[in-house]
């Protein structure tokens, strides 16, 4: 993203010459010391509309993510006053099998599903992006999925997921299959999570539907009457104009993956045999049903710096293959 | 060779058509599955293969759902958070978005940065921490921790309503400011009138967000009479097992307002998105 200092007011070198100032006033420096002050106007504007942010960042942010890092060194049950213990936390998170089992489950369920979703929705987008009668009804109907989540979704699949009475297994059933158990099967449940995100899809849908609109009719013409086939139009010319879409789909798709919440809590428990157990759920059965506040604190600044690296390789690695209209 | 290019279109056609429906099926299934559940009776939930039409229509389960639990104390718990969360977060995105959008400081560029950064930030690495602020103020069991930090600014809006605002002719708040309009007019009379997509974008992700929440309750509300419709149908889950007929009437109610505003709002909520989306 651009900064966009050439939109603005007063650029930065009139800020500069504005602020060198000498004893003796001409009546080109009186009007630059007028300037100057509506400047200063205008920066004391500035900071007052974004205090509120600020002051948000400083006490609901920044504040308790120090106070968090502090807290990871202590054993702490919420009433007592936090103990340190060091490195204590963070020696018995390596040797816990639940944490391994929680970051294994995590990590399948967003490399499988980032790129699963990113990929259905594209070919959604790209339908969506035909000339054919009908879209908007299509495009309605294809993201209303993303309108809702939380308990309720996770409710109705769990009624989809039903190994008897349930959609999915009715559907296979017509087929002549008969179906899995789906969430209480241990080797089911975490695959029918990831089948149940691709419900959700709708949201990069509707991202790569509006890259998909920057793209130039003529250059896909071009690209045609040079006698590209539709392959080759795909990949040489849709998906580099349509990288910054998938850059941004990506990184916010594996931030979001890596949270999985609400589904383990309502619909798995973490279960059957802790093949659900996802990081932010095992986090939350610490700090509010152990009450181990000290170690939940330790998991979370190890899911902060996960996700922190994950985002960095994306976006180093972004160079090589996002490419902006213009550049 | 005519014929053949035009054979070839209505081909490629109907492909995309089939492949809509079968995902606009894929889509509404669940939906359908949910709906045609809350209005079978209790033997008809379990029949064997399952019953594709209900019929008889059971629509008492939609009044027993909600009688079972306090729904409509639920209903007006989440009812007061949306709306207060509504107000803040109106107010503090549009000032922020529009400081960032029009006013030039030093050190804008750098703070822009840090506002963008946070969406990066899991609420995993937040919630003990603040849970920890929140309950020595006294906040466990209301519904401030819920609200106030709305009163504050959100990173996404933030980016959401300065790309809109950057987008707005500067003309309009020129000559505002040559008939002696001050700032805060200046935002009221001309940037809100003209940046309603944005606004309603904004209302709508934030009624989505608020009323789908389910971790931030969880954690700080355990009184039942201070739960919302989140924790109220969780609660519901553990007491009514296998009353699929009642869960399914109850999950009916609690996604029908979301999907109506959605359903109304649409045209300006895409447009907000594909106006704002990834431009700069």
């Amino acid at each position: 993203m651009k900064g966009g200092d050439g939109d603005c007011y007063y650029s930065r070198r009139q800020v500069h010459m504005a602020n060198v100032q000498t004893e003796v006033m001409s009546p080109v420096k009186a009007t630059r010391r007028r300037r100057n002050s509506l400047q200063a106007k205008r920066e004391r504007l500035f900071y007052i509309l974004v205090l509120p942010w600020v002051i948000g960042f400083l006490a609901f942010t920044l504040g308790p993510m120090v106070y968090s890092l502090y807290l990871s060194f202590t054993h702490w049950d919420l009433f007592s006053s936090p103990r340190f213990i060091g490195l204590g936390n963070y020696a018995q998170l390596s040797g816990d099998p639940l944490f391994w089992q929680s970051l294994r489950v995590t990590s399948i369920y967003s490399i499988v599903s980032v790129p699963l979703g990113l990929i259905v929705s594209l070919m959604l987008a790209i339908l969506l992006n035909q000339k054919v009668k009908g879209l908007s009804v299509f495009r309605t109907i294809l993201y209303l999925p993303s309108v809702v989540s939380g308990v309720a979704v996770s409710t109705v699949f769990m009624w989809v997921f039903n190994p008897q009475f349930g959609l999915l297994n009715a559907l296979l059933g017509e087929l002549g299959v008969k179906g899995p158990g789906w969430l209480s099967d241990p080797n089911w449940a975490l695959p029918s999570l990831i089948l149940m995100s691709l419900w959700g899809v709708g949201g990069n849908m509707i991202i790569f539907l509006a890259g998909l609109q920057n793209i130039p009719v003529s250059l896909l013409e071009a690209a045609s009457l040079d006698g590209a086939t539709l392959w080759r139009r795909f990949w040489s010319v849709t998906i580099p104009i349509l990288s910054p879409s998938i850059l941004f789909n990506l990184v916010l798709s594996i931030i979001n993956q890596f949270q999985t919440f609400t589904q383990a809590y309502v619909m798995t428990n973490g279960g059957p045999l802790h093949s659900t157990l996802f990081y932010v759920y095992y986090l939350f059965e610490n700090a509010f049903q152990y009450l181990n506040m000290g170690y939940a604190a330790a998991l979370g600044w190890i899911l902060f710096i996960i996700i922190l690296v994950l985002t960095m390789i994306v976006l180093a690695t972004s160079k090589k293959w996002v490419f902006y209209q213009g550049e | 060779m005519v014929m053949t290019s035009n054979v070839r279109r209505s081909v490629g056609r109907a492909i995309v058509y089939v492949l809509l429906i079968i995902f606009s099926l894929a889509s509404l299934l669940p939906f359908y599955w949910m709906v045609s559940a809350s209005l079978k009776p209790n033997y008809s939930v379990f029949s064997f293969p399952p019953q594709w039409i209900p019929w008889p229509l059971e629509w008492s389960n939609y009044p027993k759902a909600m009688t079972f639990v306090p729904f409509l104390q639920f209903f007006v718990n989440t009812l007061i958070i949306v709306v207060s969360t509504l107000i803040g977060s109106l107010m503090s995105n549009i000032l922020v978005g529009y400081a960032f959008a029009r006013l030039e400081a030093r050190g804008k560029n750098v703070l822009f940065y840090i506002v963008l950064s946070t969406m990066m930030l899991p609420y995993a690495v937040l919630m003990v921490p603040q849970y920890a602020i929140f309950s020595s103020l006294g906040w466990v069991n209301t519904f401030l921790p819920l609200i106030v930090p709305s009163f504050f600014g959100n990173a996404f809006f933030i980016f959401l309503l300065r790309q809109f605002f950057m987008g707005i002719p500067r003309d309009l708040e020129d000559a505002a400011a040559i008939d002696g309009a001050g700032l805060f007019s200046t935002i009221v009379r001309i940037i809100i009138p003209v940046s309603w997509p944005a606004m309603i974008t904004v209302c709508i992700f934030q009624i989505q967000f608020t009323w789908n929440d389910f971790l931030g309750p969880l954690i700080y509300l355990n009184k039942q009479s201070m739960f919302t419709l989140a924790l109220g149908l969780n609660d519901f889950i553990g007491q009514y097992t296998g009353s699929w007929n009642l869960l399914m009437a109850a999950s009916t109610v609690i996604l029908l307002p979301i999907l109506l505003i959605f359903y109304f709002g649409q045209r300006l909520f895409i447009g907000g998105i594909v106006m704002t989306g990834l431009k700069d």
